[in-house]
């Protein structure tokens, strides 16, 4: 999938510059954009060690297994796969408590490390349902508190920064809902697939 | 309100640490074994970012997508949105920063509390950037078959760009 639309974006690109006549502009985007993604990768090198860090102090104390058994109930459901493993569901737990806090310089190092444990498991070519749902769970947004928002329309002189919040946890639950529903769907189809 | 949002890190980590202590793990010493993975963990997804923000940089300066939102724009207009509004809901699954900035530059131009400026808000804050994180997620995995995970991320963005406009009407 990925590989059709990285190659789209491209082509097109380069097509569309074309007609524009922005080809000069466009070779210069490719090496700048090769050197900001380095620059991005370095600034997440020190959240990830940072945060992978403090993953392993609450993993070692038992905050992670104990995260894990509070939230069982929602998180059995929604990964019934890694429904025996605490170490899987600890990490899940982290990773989604980080977004929900909105801390995302912590979410992507947690998510990658529930990724690679159940990568670790997963023998087969294709990933895991468990794998589909959690990483269309981070492309949803289940943020409480969206402080970068109202920074920025308290910057621009809101009389109330917050005060869009009822509309934005509507809109983040709603497109949330959607996406666990459409991946549980799927799962089931999937394996009546499977079964023929 | 802010405060709470600014006190959400420390008080993360002041928890997990004060936790840990009163355990009696060694806590120095598991940060740093922990710590030591993320160097890893940053130089396996540095070849998926460096082919991700290459192409998001050159569809962006090719004015691919200023020719999207004109596209887009008479579609937008006739649900009775600005379609100022429209490249922030092409944006925001595609770019953290570009999308931030455009958000901002719609604020400052229609003001925080209009209806464009609410809408922009509410989008924005109410979904991720998709193509990030599936591909960092999965390009640290190194799955080629992604299954149904694009279909059911780009129809969260959807549902949440026709929320975000129908809450603003609605409630705003």
């Amino acid at each position: 999938m990925l590989n059709y639309i990285w190659f789209a974006m491209i082509a097109a690109s380069v097509v569309c510059a074309l007609v524009n006549g922005r080809i000069g502009e466009l070779s210069g985007a490719v090496m700048e954009g090769a050197q900001q993604a380095v620059e991005l990768s370095f600034s997440l090198l020190g959240s990830m060690c940072a945060w992978l860090g403090f993953l392993k102090i609450a993993e070692k104390s038992g905050l992670c297994a104990l995260l894990a058994q509070g939230f069982s109930p929602l998180i059995d459901r929604l990964f019934p796969e890694y429904r025996d493993n605490e170490e899987i569901k600890g990490k899940i737990c982290m990773n989604l408590s980080a977004n929900f806090l909105g801390l995302g310089n912590a979410a992507t190092p947690l998510g990658l490390s529930a990724m690679e444990s159940m990568a670790k498991r997963n023998q087969g070519a294709v990933p895991t349902k468990g794998m589909i749902l959690f990483v269309v769970i981070n492309t949803a947004s289940i943020q409480l508190l969206p402080v970068n928002m109202a920074a920025m329309r308290s910057a621009c002189h809101s009389a109330e920064p917050f005060g869009i919040l009822p509309e934005i946890w509507i809109t983040s639950a709603a497109s949330l809902l959607v996406c666990v529903l459409f991946c549980k769907l799927m799962e089931r189809r999937e394996g009546r697939l499977w079964n023929r | 309100m802010e405060q709470v949002g600014a006190a959400a890190l420390p008080a993360v980590i002041g928890g997990i640490l004060v936790f840990a202590f009163l355990k009696g793990v060694d806590v120095f010493d598991t940060f740093l074994s922990g710590a030591g993975e993320g160097l890893h963990a940053a130089v396996r997804v540095l070849p998926t970012l460096i082919g991700l923000v290459l192409a998001v940089t050159m569809v962006e300066r090719s004015g691919l997508l200023d020719l999207v939102c004109t596209l887009v724009s008479p579609g937008a207009k006739a649900v009775g949105v600005s379609p100022e509004i429209a490249p922030l809901a092409l944006l925001r699954p595609i770019t953290g920063s570009g999308s931030s900035a455009f958000s901002l530059s719609l604020l400052k131009r229609f003001g925080p509390d209009s209806e464009t400026g609410k809408i922009a808000s509410v989008l924005a804050s109410s979904t991720e950037t998709t193509f990030y994180a599936v591909s960092v997620y999965f390009g640290a995995c190194r799955y080629k078959k992604l299954l149904y995970t694009v279909p059911a991320a780009l129809l969260g963005d959807m549902t949440a760009i026709v929320f975000s406009v129908l809450t603003v009407k609605l409630l705003g």
